[in-house]
């Protein structure tokens, strides 16, 4: 059967684990009928023309993963930020693991999706955000559709959260392949100020696909900080898709770590529904063999006087192939912003690709918009240098690697992330420096 | 200490060197001088073990070993040092990192263990006084946003942190006002030892007046055309490259 048509008739037992009288499952019931409509996105769509999901669609995937599988904290620590003081939302196949996590509803709540979506006290803020600021495109409306668990964060007004949240999305493998679609909302409330990190990660080779979609509601005059590590195993595909709706004088930056993963598609949208709003894009992605990473960004600038800055870099070795494509719409009302757009990539071999696409819709006539992309190998002069100085010709270009990816490390305000992030490049491009590169 | 012998070499078919000779023994300093494109700047990468020059004849000798055949990583372990015209910018990788990765990764290739961080840092410490640098200036990104002069300062206070048997300071002067010059200059003296030797690759005898060489070298057309001491420098700035060329 083919997965959309499983997906479709297994609709019926998803509808028996849920309240099918509510609201939300209207919703539901809505993003399935869209879903049914347009199926899954395929390369004839312009969104989607160089992503192709027919390898990892041909999977026979279980859709709601049955293992109850124990993991033990030591064999998994590796995958959080384990040297600082954390709140923890982890999932294993999908389910939520109260062993792993550490959540909290002392003055304000960082818990799971499945409580919000069910209990009455979090009634008037799922109306209020659920499905909200998220496309009704063809992904989303297959998330909506089964949505029923992920991570929940509401931050109130002007509290500002001391220690980072991490969301990890855990798969054993227990079944030979398995799909995942966690739903997350976080909404942080005026002057509230938090840092979130997010990590889907399988445990064994088997086959997974992971449909997330996250909805991030950033209030007046709040800083939101997220970082997304993806490092997870070559038989692992994810479509992240993740909406990000800013109120007046917010500031909201998203990091993208793309290192691992079969075929890894970023929809990262921002949508400025005030003035003076800041939103940062940063990526770093580091692939080879047959890895495909796609980076689809959007910044709506809707009001006057906004910004944003958005600054990707690529490493493609061998057979890798790499998309980006940065939409900026500014409305005609949204005059004075500032658009700020960077892709630069380096190409490590000959059959290594990129496909570069800014798209710069401009309706104002008083705006700052630039945009610069750069596709180019690494410098012979640069390595030569380094070269003679006595360091081998593998770690000297690790080290130009590292340089040309620097300037969006050097915007990581978590130290621990940005160590974590300096390994994971250092493990990748397989060398052991001197210093903690 | 190194011997050149009858050194022919290309860049993209072009024959760039045409038999150069050259011997330099430790403790001596020697400057090649000649006009532009002469070949100069070529023949210090081309002992540094440039991969785009490609070595059509004769040999290179360190201390007599053939290094001809070696990567460049191999040779700077076996002791050459190459002061680059144009240094590059590395961002993200501080002087001292870049220096400590740069000594290590050397020691590593020797069998030693690595430096401990003690020794390293009182090394660091004598060896930017010297150059008279900055203690900020060790924490800044390698060259980048250097001025020309600091750039240069930088690459000899590299070469004293790497304390090379045969340093080739590839027109180590351009660039540098008179205060700069002599800070490298004095530097590169005091640097000077039995044991070691120098080879300054020049335009101008200006650099000569405080590095004094104990041969000079004019280079022209891929070939050392004529040799002599001192006063060489003195003659040919005098009396232009033109004398030599005719």
């Amino acid at each position: 059967m083919e997965l959309k048509e499983k997906l479709l008739s297994s609709y019926v037992a998803f509808e028996n684990r849920v309240n099918i009288n509510d609201d939300v499952h209207a919703i539901r019931s809505k993003a399935l009928q869209n879903f049914e409509e347009v199926g899954f996105p395929t390369k004839k769509m312009e969104a989607w023309k160089y992503t192709s999901l027919n390898s990892v669609l041909k999977e026979d995937y279980s859709i709601f993963p049955s293992g109850e599988e124990a993991i033990e904290l030591a064999d998994v620590k590796k995958y959080f930020i384990h040297d600082i003081d954390t709140f923890k939302i982890v999932f294993i196949d999908g389910k939520y693991s109260s062993f792993l996590s550490e959540t909290t509803h002392d003055g304000m709540d960082v818990c799971l999706m499945s409580s919000a979506l069910t209990k009455p006290k979090y009634k008037s803020v799922i109306k209020k955000y659920f499905n909200k600021a998220a496309k009704q495109d063809n992904m989303t409306s297959l998330n909506t559709a089964f949505a029923k668990e992920g991570a929940y964060i509401r931050i109130p007004k002007n509290k500002e959260v001391q220690k980072p949240i991490q969301i990890i999305n855990f798969t054993t493998g227990s079944d030979d392949a398995t799909m995942l679609q966690p739903r997350n909302l976080i909404v942080v409330e005026q002057n509230a100020h938090v840092q979130i990190i997010e990590r889907h990660q399988s445990l064994t080779k088997n086959a997974v696909l992971t449909n997330a979609v996250t909805e991030i509601f950033v209030d007046k005059d709040a800083t939101v900080d997220y970082y997304k590590i993806q490092n997870d195993h070559t038989n692992a595909s994810l479509i992240d898709n993740t909406y990000i709706e800013q109120q007046t004088q917010s500031v909201c930056s998203v990091h993208t770590f793309s290192f691992g993963g079969n075929i890894t598609r970023n929809n990262l949208n921002f949508y400025q529904k005030g003035e003076r709003i800041d939103s940062i894009l940063k990526g770093i992605t580091i692939i080879e063999g047959k890895q495909h990473v796609d980076h689809h960004t959007l910044v709506h600038h809707i009001e006057p006087n906004c910004e944003s800055h958005q600054d990707y870099k690529g490493i493609y070795g061998e057979r890798s192939t790499g998309v980006f494509n940065g939409k900026v719409i500014v409305n005609k009302e949204a005059q004075k912003t500032n658009a700020y757009q960077q892709n630069n990539n380096v190409l490590m071999s000959d059959k290594s690709t990129i496909n570069a696409k800014p798209q710069l819709e401009i309706f104002a006539d008083d705006v700052k918009c630039s945009h610069g992309c750069t596709i180019g190998q690494l410098d012979d002069q640069a390595l030569f240098y380094m070269q003679q100085r006595g360091i081998p010709k593998k770690e000297a270009r690790a080290l130009l690697m590292y340089a040309f990816a620097n300037t969006v490390l050097e915007s990581v305000k978590i130290p621990e992330v940005k160590s974590r992030i300096t390994k994971l490049i250092a493990m990748k491009l397989g060398v052991n420096i001197g210093f903690d590169l | 200490m190194l011997k050149i012998d009858n050194l022919h070499a290309n860049v993209e078919g072009k024959a760039i060197l045409k038999g150069i000779n050259l011997e330099v023994k430790a403790g001596e300093v020697h400057a090649i001088m000649g006009p532009n494109g002469a070949g100069k700047s070529t023949m210090a990468s081309v002992v540094a073990g440039k991969e785009e020059y490609d070595v059509s004849k004769g040999t290179i000798e360190l201390n007599n070993e053939d290094i001809s055949e070696l990567a460049p990583e191999e040779r700077a372990h076996a002791g050459v040092f190459m002061s680059f015209q144009y240094p590059v910018e590395i961002p993200g990788v501080t002087v001292t990192n870049f220096i400590k990765t740069a000594i290590n990764e050397s020691r590593k290739a020797r069998g030693l263990e690595e430096m401990p961080a003690k020794d390293m840092l009182k090394k660091i410490r004598e060896k930017s006084e010297l150059l008279e640098i900055d203690r900020k200036f060790l924490s800044r990104s390698l060259n980048q946003g250097f001025s020309g002069g600091e750039k240069k300062r930088n690459e000899i206070f590299q070469m004293a942190m790497l304390e090379p048997k045969l340093a080739i300071l590839d027109e180590t002067d351009s660039g540098l006002d008179i205060d700069a010059l002599r800070i490298v200059a004095n530097g590169v003296n005091k640097l000077k030892s039995k044991d070691n030797a120098v080879i300054v690759i020049t335009h101008y005898q200006r650099l000569l007046e405080y590095i004094v060489p104990d041969f000079v070298h004019v280079l022209h057309d891929g070939k050392i055309v004529k040799t002599g001491d001192a006063s060489l420098a003195l003659e040919l700035e005098e009396k232009g490259y033109d004398w030599i060329k005719n």
